[in-house]
């Protein structure tokens, strides 16, 4: 079958790319691999990178006055280069690598929020947030008292604007911090209109872009906010990498998280001088190989474009719609106007995981749980959790027919 | 039907799905004098157990609530209705070797004295295949323990 579109995306070649895509299975049945929001598999491109790194290109970064030191400092920061290209960041210093999107929101947390947030100001999340964007914030409430709110989430699952507006509305809030991309709902959130009420309202913002930025075009410049988190291990890349974005002038603002070498520039033991960013949040040897790979992910999904895999997935997600709507006793949670390929459901007659045990034998991997997201369940009322199905570049509409069959299997097993 | 699953049928026998449909038990036992919550941080697993000791010691009366999947709800029924009428030591016991059951499949030291006992918790065996699942099966169990010892709090984590 052809399964090229008009923009030249070719489902099937791609999938030629993931040498994990052909291991046979349990009973050799071929890999179903429907949890790419939790973590993506690699391409060929990624795994070669970080190898060839290894073997041609390694020592240590910023520091080797020899050629191989010097190889791999510009590999290390051409990858910086990448991936501000990537989100089109005005500097590439506005870049700082982390070890995944967590530890970037921990790090505003910590820098931003303990070093310019004032004391009474308040940190407005919403209801769908992923712990990753919930639990540092309760920490600086618990450390340093600013107060930390709740916007509500519609029966939609979209962010509830009235509720947003009425939030920001007494000019307390100095931090809205948001998902992009919701990893349970799939909504995609307003962004450009969020951040201009909270600006309007003396706020600054962080997007989460964990799953949005594997999904569409992200360009931080037109969307305006302070703050963008986002991992390489969802987007094709390795584990171990991520990236904080942020203002160069807010960079210069914060105070570091983590002290160490390469993130001064001088130090007597009275006192030390903190270099300028991002070199003042990257204490200790960097994640290098990584930052390789993550470089080669971004190629790769460069190449085939991002607005080709954003058509890809929104024809996926409208297959997937109609194919999941036809499941009995399927309920959806969240039915945003504007989403991407995660799909979180409950079938009546089957728990999440006798659900996903029973989804594994017939070699599909679905997340089941909670999907560290446990108050958007309980706004739900789905305390048993969900079973999630999540889509990537290589996903076809032959597995989600196939997904849509196995839970209709499923619930005649277990009624 | 033929189906996907029809393998399964090892890990959801016929008794497992009863159970994990119509638990037995399932309800408070207001006059409990042994309590204790048991939770499955991981997938929201949550029970909460009651017991009531007669004056010799047996257990009288036991019963549970709370949520979780098939194998978690059935494991937990079909505990209540093998411990009532022992002591704390022999419902222990019989945990001890139900959990090793869970991990291995096999009961090695099964001997005649929970013969009857261990038949009734066979059906269970087949988690031992499936090690995310092992846990599912030995809540009630770990929480049963947690409500002799009075410490309220269990976790199969």
């Amino acid at each position: 079958m052809d399964g090229t579109t008009a923009t030249g995306f070719d489902v099937q070649r791609i999938r030629q790319d993931f040498p994990i895509l052909s291991q046979p299975q349990a009973r050799g049945r071929p890999l179903v691999f429907l949890d790419s929001g939790a973590s993506a598999q690699k391409p060929r491109a990624v795994i070669d990178a970080m190898v060839r790194c290894m073997e041609t290109a390694y020592a240590n970064v910023h520091r080797g006055a020899y050629r191989l030191s010097e190889l791999a400092t510009d590999a290390y920061e051409a990858a910086r280069a990448a991936t501000a290209r990537f989100i089109n960041a005005a500097d590439a210093r506005e870049i700082v690598f982390t070890k995944n999107s967590t530890e970037a929101m921990n790090l505003v947390a910590h820098g931003w929020g303990r070093g310019v947030l004032k004391p009474g100001q308040a940190v407005l999340i919403s209801e769908l947030e992923h712990h990753a964007n919930i639990v540092p914030w309760q920490m600086l409430r618990d450390d340093r008292g600013n107060e930390l709110r709740v916007c509500r989430v519609t029966e939609t699952g979209e962010i509830d604007m009235e509720d947003l507006a009425a939030k920001l509305a007494d000019g307390k809030v100095g931090l809205v911090a948001m998902a992009h991309m919701s990893n349970v709902l799939g909504t995609v959130a307003p962004v450009e209109r969020i951040v201009a009420m909270a600006h309007a309202a003396g706020a600054k913002v962080l997007l989460d872009g964990s799953q949005a930025a594997v999904h569409r075009r992200v360009d931080v410049q037109a969307i305006g906010c302070d703050f963008y988190c986002f991992t390489g291990h969802k987007l094709y890349g390795p584990t171990g990498i991520g990236v904080l974005w942020a203002r160069l002038e807010h960079l210069d603002r914060m105070p570091p998280f983590l002290g160490g070498g390469d993130m001064i520039s001088l130090v007597t033991f009275e006192k030390s001088e903190w270099a300028p960013p991002p070199a003042k949040f990257e204490a200790g040897t960097p994640p290098i190989i990584e930052a390789v790979g993550l470089h080669a992910a971004i190629d790769y999904v460069t190449a085939i474009g991002m607005g080709a895999i954003e058509a890809h997935e929104r024809a996926l997600v409208d297959h997937a719609m109609g194919a999941l709507s036809e499941v009995p006793g399927l309920t959806l949670l969240g039915r945003a106007q504007d989403r991407g390929g995660v799909f979180a459901f409950a079938l009546d007659a089957a728990h999440p995981h006798d659900l996903a045990t029973l989804l594994d034998r017939a070699g599909i991997c679905v997340r089941a749980g909670r999907h560290c997201a446990e108050p958007l369940h309980a706004r739900f009322g789905m305390e048993n959790g969900t079973t999630r199905a999540s889509f990537g570049l290589y996903t076809t509409k032959e597995e989600v027919d196939l997904l849509a069959q196995a839970l209709t299997e499923a619930r005649e097993f277990f009624k | 039907m033929s189906g996907l699953f029809d393998d399964l049928r090892d890990l959801y026998q016929e008794v497992i799905l009863d159970h994990g449909r119509k638990p037995r038990n399932f309800r408070r036992l207001e006059d409990a004098d042994a309590t204790a919550r048991g939770d499955n941080p991981m997938c929201g697993d949550r029970i909460e157990l009651f017991v009531k000791h007669a004056p010799d010691g047996t257990i009288a009366d036991v019963a549970f609530q709370g949520r979780g999947c098939a194998i978690s709800t059935a494991s937990a029924s079909i505990m209540t209705e093998v411990v009532k009428g022992k002591d704390d030591a022999a419902a222990r016991a019989l945990g001890a070797t139900f959990r090793e059951l869970a991990m291995t499949g096999a009961c090695p030291d099964c001997d005649a004295a929970l013969a009857d006992d261990m038949e009734r918790l066979a059906p269970l065996s087949g988690v031992h295949e499936f090690p995310s699942r092992v846990k599912c099966a030995t809540l009630a169990w770990h929480t049963l323990n947690a409500a002799l010892d009075g410490t309220k709090e269990a976790s199969s984590e």
